[in-house]
């Protein structure tokens, strides 16, 4: 199921997010990467664009660009949905964690 | 796993830590929405230099900060940067942050950036952090509107120690943590060391990353770490058909190859996703709790259960639109009329104390008159920037671009244009300047190209005199008044005509590639009045400096055109002649009155003759001037809308075979030329100001007049066809 057949009210987590190039980009970085739990807030009243809420911000986009968004029912397992999102395998999406270094002054 | 790097300063850097006699240059960078310009305005106290960034119409505020360190007073610049969520690009108008960032193409290179933060929102906040700190750019962070998460306010110290660099908790609408953040930036700026964040990126990226990083240009290879960062910058922002500037063709070929070869991996998702991590796995330790849903965006939810609500959301919505509107037409109405007293009275007085020459007509009729053109435009514009800062402000403005996105999106323009256009109605003028609250320079162009056919009040006066003079004042089934449709089918005329155009010149001259809607509700907040009055203030300081000169210059132009060459004897009184005996006036022997006599072939298919073109000229200075300009051609002085002589002379002006010259078609073909064209220099000139370049104009008055002549063409022939 995607993003635009969502209902009101719904908490959903996204699995994969399709696009163009620069558009998809900019969702992800606005936080729309997979694994990240959507609470859907609202629709105008006209029926689009959507509200949503995600990572404690508002984020508003339009039905034809959430359909691109793929997402599942619940907050998921959010662990094993960022692994994916960062390699294939489990060993690389640790490497995420552990991944700040920093320069000594 | 965890690697330690020096991060060597250059040896350029070093002499400019060195060098104490510049100023310190300072950028304030965010995304939207996280109160950066409040900031901005309380460290400057206000007094911004607004320029634009180098090769690009995008506003760059500058001001003065005075850091008070150990005694010493110090003056440091600081830049207001377009608020942004990524550093990443694909348009020059988004690479802006990032060329202010590391001082390129001709912007002058910052020697620290300050980093608002919502405090509210601190994960996709830090996002753009993450980017900056990769840079390896000197960077403090202000944890801004720390007062709206009283409840669960995140640790400054604990931020601090992740990112490595100074964090002040600051609320810049009341003031609170100023100081602490201006020793924080003094003390930044007088520290030459710095923290580079690295972030371990999957091996098969780094791998990538390697492969670009050989491909920049040297210029771009400063630091092991800023290089790494703008590898990762050029793989995430370089693509096919993106619209960037100054990028390397080695560098663009290298970016596209690895994408390429890239396979099944998704870069973008790793670069994202990785860095995401990273701020999600430290949220924990900066909230004392961790909340998805925060409490005062509750509260803004419960605000727009009824805002945003399917009935009462559109009667609110309506009705303050309607309160702005109408602030816009009638409250504005008396200090016009004052600036036109005022005007008036200076004229009278010049013309009372220096003796009738040339020049005298030169004070009165050009200065004078062009001073009070551009004066006349204060009260609106004033009105409408009160009204827009209160909506941003209150973040009602984004609410407005939520609810009229549907409508607005099928015409090809931002739901924020919405208030340009409303505006429209009253003047175009103020509602161009409006247009600078759309990010996007084409939604900003479209805009600008379509609201000038608006119905504007200046279009009034010529409407009210050619129905008063040419429609009878009967009724349509005994009841509705014709004059009083006519009027009101001018208004949807002309609206429908605006909503087409924009739709074809969207999808024509300013075709931009589709950018999707991305919109941020932000929580309701109590609008700052201090803030909306420096706004209004700033606007019309603006307006008068960059529009103000050039109106004038066109005012005297326009008075030239229309009076020389001056009739030989002025002073002899007119003969006594027959009605039907012609006796030039003044102005039908001046350029004008020639140049008018010249478009009468031109003219005479859509039913004017050259007096009307000669008003059509004279209404250049402003559309209402063709009353006074016709009435001048007819020689009456001082012709208003209401004055009977110059309606009677229009009824009664005949043709060589004596019948009416002007005809109800006539009137309603003149009243769709005005409708359409473009006769506003004013207009022009304020498009000109903010597009900076001459095509726009010009691109705008041939649009219109060829619209203007080809509608009124089809209204008086056809109207002749049908046998009106």
């Amino acid at each position: 199921m995607n993003l635009a057949q969502t209902q009101i009210g719904q908490v959903v987590t996204v699995t994969h997010v399709a696009g163009e190039g620069s558009f998809r980009r900019r969702l992800m970085e606005l936080g729309l990467v997979p694994g990240t739990r959507v609470e859907v807030i609202g629709v105008a009243p006209l029926g689009d664009p959507l509200e949503l809420l995600l990572r404690g911000s508002s984020l508003s986009i339009r039905r034809a660009e959430a359909e691109g968004v793929s997402v599942q029912l619940g907050e998921g397992s959010s662990a094993e949905l960022a692994a994916d999102a960062v390699g294939r395998s489990p060993s690389n999406g640790a490497l995420a964690a552990r991944g700040l270094a920093r320069s000594a002054p | 796993m965890t690697q330690h790097e020096h991060t060597a300063l250059s040896e350029r850097e070093a002499s400019v830590a060195q060098d104490t006699q510049r100023t310190p240059l300072c950028l304030l960078i965010g995304n939207p929405n996280t109160g950066k310009t409040t900031l901005f305005n309380r460290l400057t106290g206000q007094n911004a230099r607004i320029g634009n960034y180098p090769g690009i119409t995008v506003e760059r505020r500058s001001g003065d900060l005075t850091l008070n360190a150990g005694g010493a007073e110090r003056v440091v610049e600081v830049v207001d940067v377009p608020g942004a969520y990524s550093l990443s690009a694909r348009s020059a108008e988004e690479q802006i942050a990032l060329s202010a960032v590391l001082g390129w193409a001709e912007n002058p290179r910052p020697d620290l950036c300050i980093v608002v933060v919502d405090a509210g929102q601190l994960a996709r906040n830090l996002y753009l952090v993450t980017q900056l700190l990769e840079l390896d750019v000197k960077v403090v962070v202000a944890l801004n509107m720390i007062d709206e998460v009283r409840d669960n306010p995140p640790n400054a110290g604990e931020l601090s120690r992740f990112l490595g660099v100074p964090c002040v908790a600051t609320d810049a609408r009341h003031g609170t943590g100023m100081s602490e953040l201006q020793r924080a930036i003094g003390a930044a700026l007088a520290h030459p060391e710095r923290a580079a964040l690295r972030i371990a990126y999957p091996p098969a990226l780094e791998a990538d990353l390697t492969r670009v990083s050989a491909a920049l240009p040297s210029a771009w290879r400063e630091s092991t770490a800023r290089e790494r960062a703008l590898a990762l910058w050029a793989l995430t922002s370089i693509e096919q058909d993106d619209e960037l500037q100054g990028v390397d063709p080695a560098l663009r070929a290298r970016c596209l190859e690895v994408r390429a070869q890239a396979g099944a991996r998704d870069i973008d998702r790793e670069v994202i996703a990785t860095r995401y991590a990273l701020i999600d796995a430290e949220l924990p330790k900066l909230y004392p709790r961790l909340e998805s849903h925060p409490k005062k965006r509750k509260t803004s939810e419960r605000v727009d259960r009824v805002l945003l609500h399917p009935v009462f959301g559109f009667v609110i919505f309506i009705g303050l639109m309607l309160l702005m509107f109408q602030s816009l037409f009638s409250w504005s109405d008396p200090a016009i009329r004052l600036i036109e007293a005022c005007t008036s009275l200076s004229a009278n007085f010049v013309e009372a104390h220096v003796p009738e020459s040339i020049l005298r007509d030169l004070l009165t009729r050009g200065v004078i008159g062009g001073v009070g053109n551009v004066v006349v435009f204060l009260p609106q514009i004033l009105l409408l920037f009160f009204c827009i800062g209160i909506l941003e402000d209150s973040g009602y403005m984004a609410r407005v671009a939520f609810l009229m996105d549907r409508i607005m999106k099928a015409l090809g323009l931002h739901g924020r244009a919405f208030v340009p256009m409303l505006s429209g109605f009253a003047c175009a003028v103020p509602a161009i300047l409006a247009t600078r609250t759309m990010e996007r320079q084409r939604d900003r162009l479209l805009t600008m190209l379509v609201v000038p056919l608006m119905t504007c009040s200046a279009r009034l006066p010529v409407y009210t005199l050619i129905i008063a003079a040419l429609f009878p004042p009967s009724r349509v089934f005994g009841w509705l008044p014709v004059q009083g449709l006519l009027m009101i089918a001018m208004y949807l005329f002309s609206t429908f005509i605006t909503l087409i155009s924009a739709g074809v010149l969207g999808r024509t001259a300013v075709k931009g590639r589709r950018v999707p809607l991305i919109l941020e509700l932000p929580p309701y907040r109590m609008p700052s009045l201090s803030g909306t009055l420096s706004m209004m203030w700033r606007r019309a300081v603006m307006f008068l400096k960059e529009a103000g000169s050039g109106i004038l210059v066109f005012t005297i132009l326009l008075w030239a055109l229309l009076s020389f060459p001056r009739p030989a004897h002025v002073d002899q009184p007119p003969p006594p002649v027959a009605s039907s005996q012609h006796v030039p006036s003044p102005i039908e022997q001046s350029y004008g009155g020639r140049l008018g006599k010249a478009i009468e072939p031109a003219l005479k298919p859509l039913g004017f003759d050259w007096k009307i073109g000669v008003g059509l000229i004279g209404a250049f200075a402003a559309r209402e001037v063709f009353v006074s300009t016709l009435g001048l051609v007819y020689g009456i002085d001082d012709a208003d809308e209401n004055t009977t002589p110059l309606r009677d002379k229009i009824r009664q002006e005949r043709r060589a075979d004596g019948s009416p010259a002007y005809s109800p078609l006539m009137g309603l073909s003149l009243m769709v030329f005005f409708a359409l064209s473009c006769q506003c220099m004013s207009t022009l000139m304020v498009v000109y100001r903010e597009t900076r370049a001459i095509r726009w104009p010009l691109f705008m008055f041939g649009y219109m007049t060829t619209l203007a002549y080809a509608a009124s063409l089809l209204v008086y022939q056809g109207g002749r066809l049908l046998g009106f």
